[in-house]
C-alpha cells in the first residue's frame, strides 16, 4: 500500500467507482501516510462510508464495519466470550471424565478460555486481521463513554483480555470515523483524527458519478437527473435534500421504468426514491411541475 | 525557504487562526506541521489542505479557516476577530459593589426585612429589577436544582425481578462447572433525557436575557454533575451554539463567555427562520430526538409565523416535549395574542410562565417531570 501522493489515491479511488476531490484525496493520504484516524462528517448521502468501502477494495484490505447505536459497548465492539460453547465444552470435559484431581480441574478452566471461544467482535476483528480498514460508523450515535473507550483504542492500537493477554495489531489498521453530527464529540477523539467535512458534489462531478456508479443509465437521462436534484438542493424549503445516495436510486429507478426522458408523471410515481418525507414530496412535485413544464 | 523558516510561518498561521476563535491546540498544531511536512511545504493548495484536516473540528470552524488562511497567506490585513469590537451583552452593567440588601439602613428588622425580601426577590419580574438587586438574584441562582428528565435505556441491569438475564445465569452456572445456578434477572436502566433550551435573544426579550441564560446555566452545571446532556442555542436573526459556552463552570465567566459568542443580542426575532435552521443543522439529525425541548420566547415574530407554525410541528415530531416559556404569561391581562405564540401554541406540550426566579423553579419541575 505504497502511496506515493494524493493524485495517487484519487486515482486508485478512482479505479474502484468512487470520485473524490483533491480535498478528500489529500486528507485521505495523509490518513493513510501518518497513521492517523479520518473523521469524515457530512451531510448523509455523500459518500462517507463509501470512501471506507473504496479504500479497503482499493488497497485490496478487509473491511471491518462497526455500527455504532445507543447503548453499545464493549462487548458489542471488543470481545465477548461465548458461554454456552464454553458450557458444552464443560459437559464434554465431564463426560469424559475429567476434572477428578486438582490439577485436572485448572487445566478444564483454562481451557475454557481458550480463544476458540473468544467471539472477536469488529474493533478486535480488526486489530487480528490488520492490516485491515476499520470502519466505526456513525460515532455520533454511540454513548460519551464509548467515545473514550475508543479513543483508549485508537491511541494504542491494542485491547488486552484479562484471560487471554494483549492482543497488538502489528500494522495500525487504517480506522475511518463517520458522524452526521447529532452530536458534537469529544475534543480529545477529534484530536486524533484528521478532519474532512464532506460536501454535496456539484453538477460536473455528480454526473460522473452516476456515470462510475450507474453505467446502465443512459447520459442524457443522467444529466437530467443530476440537473434536477441540484435545482432542489438549491432551494431552502426541504426538510431533507437529496444525498448522492438519493440521485442514484432516483436515477435507477427511472431507468428500470424504461424512462428516456423524464416528464411529470414518470417523476411524480418515483419520487419515493428522491424524498422522504411528505411535505417535501409535495413541494418537489410542484417545483418539477414548475421545470418540466417550462 | 528554510524548513525552520517555514515552520514558523505555519506556527503562526496556528497562531492567527487561534486567535480567530478556532480551538487550535499545541497538538493540533504539531499535527498541521506533520500533515503539511508530509505534502510538501511552499505549495499553497497543499499546505491549505493540511491545515483543513488538522486544525478544523466543524463545519463552524471550516468557514472561519476559510477567512484566516486567506487572509493570512494572500492579503495581510482584516483578519476575522473571534469577538466583535463592543458585545451589546445585557450583563455588562452589572455593578460590582457588595449589595447585601439593605445597604445603610440601620433600621433594627434589618434581617426580617432581608428574609422577605428574597422572597419578594424570588417573585418579582426580572426585567424590572434594578441592577442591585439583580445582582443578588444572580446569587439565589444557585438554589435551583433542576433535576435532568430520565428515559428508559436499551441496556439492562441487574434488578431483583424482571426478565431473566441469560448470559449472566449461563456465567453463574459456568462457575460452578455447569451446575444450573440461581436465575439472574435484568430490568432496563435509566438515563437522563437531553434537554435542549432555545433562548430567544432578540430584543424583545433583552430583559429576561441575562436571567435566562443563568437559568440556561444552571441547568447545564446540574446536568452535568447527574451525567445528562443539556444543549443551548441562543435564537434571533441567527442561531448560535451556546453549550460551550454554558459548560464553564463559573456563572460570571459562563455569561462573559456566553457574551462573546452571541453576536445578534437585541436583534430582531426570526424565530421560524432561526428554528429550521436549527432542525436541519443539529434537530433532526438527533440533538432534538427524544429530548425535552425548551423554548423561552415572547413570541414576537418578525417572519411569517406559518413558517414558525410549520417549525414548530416539526419540531414536536422529533422532540420527547416541546415546553413554551413565555415572561410575559405570568402576568395579569395576559392573552396569547401574538402571533407566533398563536402559530406555536398548538404545538406545544406546555404552555408556561418565565419571567421570575420562583416561575423558573416551576419550570425545572415541569421539565424534569417530562
Amino acid at each position: 500500500m505504497l502511496l506515493s501522493s494524493p493524485a495517487d489515491v484519487a486515482a486508485r479511488l478512482g479505479a474502484t467507482g468512487y470520485l473524490s476531490d483533491d480535498a478528500l484525496a489529500t486528507v485521505t493520504y495523509l490518513a493513510l501516510r501518518m497513521q492517523r484516524p479520518l473523521l469524515l462528517e457530512g451531510e448523509p448521502g455523500t459518500g462517507k462510508t463509501a470512501l471506507a468501502e473504496a479504500i479497503a477494495e482499493s488497497l485490496e484490505l478487509p473491511l471491518v464495519r462497526l455500527q455504532c447505536y445507543e447503548g453499545i459497548d464493549a462487548t458489542q465492539a471488543l470481545y465477548d466470550w461465548d458461554f454456552p460453547r464454553q458450557i458444552l465444552h464443560l459437559r464434554a470435559l465431564e463426560a469424559a471424565g475429567g476434572g477428578q484431581d486438582g490439577q485436572g480441574v485448572e487445566e478444564a478452566e483454562k481451557s475454557l478460555y481458550d480463544a476458540r471461544f473468544l467471539l472477536a467482535r469488529p474493533v478486535l476483528r480488526a486489530l487480528q486481521e490488520s492490516p485491515a480498514v476499520l470502519l466505526v460508523d456513525e460515532v455520533d450515535r454511540a454513548d460519551d463513554e464509548f467515545e473514550a473507550f475508543l479513543l483508549e483504542v485508537l491511541s494504542t492500537y491494542q485491547v488486552s483480555i484479562p484471560e487471554l493477554g494483549t492482543v497488538r495489531a502489528s500494522t495500525p489498521p487504517i480506522v475511518v470515523l463517520t458522524s452526521n453530527r447529532t452530536r458534537e464529540l469529544h475534543d480529545a477523539l477529534k484530536r486524533r483524527c484528521l478532519y474532512h467535512w464532506i460536501d454535496h458534489p456539484g453538477l460536473e462531478r455528480e454526473v460522473e458519478i452516476l456515470r462510475s456508479r450507474a453505467p446502465e443509465v443512459s447520459e442524457t437521462l443522467r444529466r437530467q437527473v443530476v440537473e434536477l436534484v441540484q435545482l432542489l438542493r438549491g432551494r431552502d424549503d426541504l426538510q431533507k435534500p437529496p444525498g448522492v445516495a438519493e440521485t442514484l436510486d432516483w436515477a435507477r429507478a427511472l431507468h428500470h421504468l424504461g424512462t428516456a426522458d423524464i416528464d411529470l408523471a414518470t417523476a411524480s410515481v418515483t419520487l419515493g426514491a428522491l424524498v422522504k418525507y411528505r411535505e417535501d414530496a409535495d413541494r418537489v412535485r410542484h417545483a418539477l411541475d414548475q421545470v418540466l413544464r417550462a | 525557504m528554510s524548513e525552520r523558516h517555514a515552520d514558523e510561518i505555519l506556527l503562526a498561521f496556528a497562531r492567527a487562526l487561534r486567535a480567530a476563535g478556532v480551538p487550535v491546540t499545541h497538538d493540533r498544531a504539531q499535527g498541521f506541521l506533520a500533515a503539511a511536512a508530509v505534502l510538501g511545504v511552499g505549495d499553497q493548495r497543499a499546505t491549505y489542505l493540511a491545515g483543513r484536516a488538522t486544525l478544523c473540528a466543524g463545519p463552524d470552524d471550516l468557514e472561519r479557516y476559510d477567512q484566516v488562511f486567506h487572509a493570512f497567506f494572500n492579503a495581510r490585513d482584516g483578519l476575522p476577530r473571534s469577538r466583535p469590537a463592543h458585545p451589546a451583552a445585557p450583563f455588562a452593567g452589572l455593578p460590582l459593589e457588595e449589595t447585601t440588601g439593605t445597604g445603610e439602613s440601620q433600621d433594627e428588622e434589618v434581617l426580617r426585612a432581608l428574609a422577605s425580601e428574597t422572597e419578594v426577590l424570588r417573585q418579582r419580574d426580572v426585567a424590572s429589577l434594578s441592577a442591585a438587586e439583580k445582582h443578588r438574584l444572580a446569587g439565589m441562582f444557585a438554589t435551583l436544582r433542576p433535576r435532568p428528565p430520565v428515559r428508559r435505556t436499551a441496556r439492562h441491569h441487574a434488578w431483583r425481578r424482571g426478565e431473566v438475564d441469560a448470559s449472566r445465569t449461563l456465567r453463574a452456572s459456568l462457575r460452578r462447572m455447569g451446575e444450573p445456578a440461581e436465575i439472574a434477572w435484568r430490568r432496563r436502566g435509566v438515563r437522563p433525557r437531553r434537554v435542549v433550551l432555545l433562548v430567544d435573544v432578540s430584543g424583545s426579550m433583552s430583559g429576561y436575557a441575562d436571567a435566562l441564560l443563568r437559568l440556561a446555566h444552571r441547568f447545564t452545571q446540574v446536568g452535568r454533575e447527574s451525567g445528562g446532556v443539556v444543549e443551548t442555542f441562543t435564537v434571533g436573526t441567527r442561531l448560535t451554539h451556546l453549550t460551550r459556552a454554558m459548560r464553564v463552570r463559573d456563572p460570571e465567566r459562563a455569561l462573559v463567555a456566553a457574551g462573546e459568542t452571541v453576536p445578534d443580542w437585541s436583534g430582531g426575532t426570526r424565530l421560524g427562520e432561526t428554528l429550521r435552521i436549527f432542525l436541519d443543522r443539529w434537530g433532526q439529525r438527533g440533538l432534538a430526538r427524544g429530548a425535552v425541548v425548551v423554548v423561552f420566547s415572547d413570541g414576537w415574530e418578525r417572519g411569517d409565523p406559518t413558517l414558525l407554525g410549520e417549525q414548530m410541528a416539526r419540531l414536536r415530531r422529533v422532540a420527547h416535549r416541546v415546553v413554551w416559556v413565555n415572561p410575559h404569561r405570568g402576568k395579569d391581562g395576559y392573552e396569547p395574542v401574538q402571533q407566533g405564540v398563536v402559530a406555536a401554541l398548538p404545538h406545544c406540550d406546555d404552555f408556561v410562565a418565565g419571567h421570575s426566579l420562583a416561575t423558573f423553579a416551576e419550570l425545572a419541575e415541569v421539565v424534569s417531570r417530562a
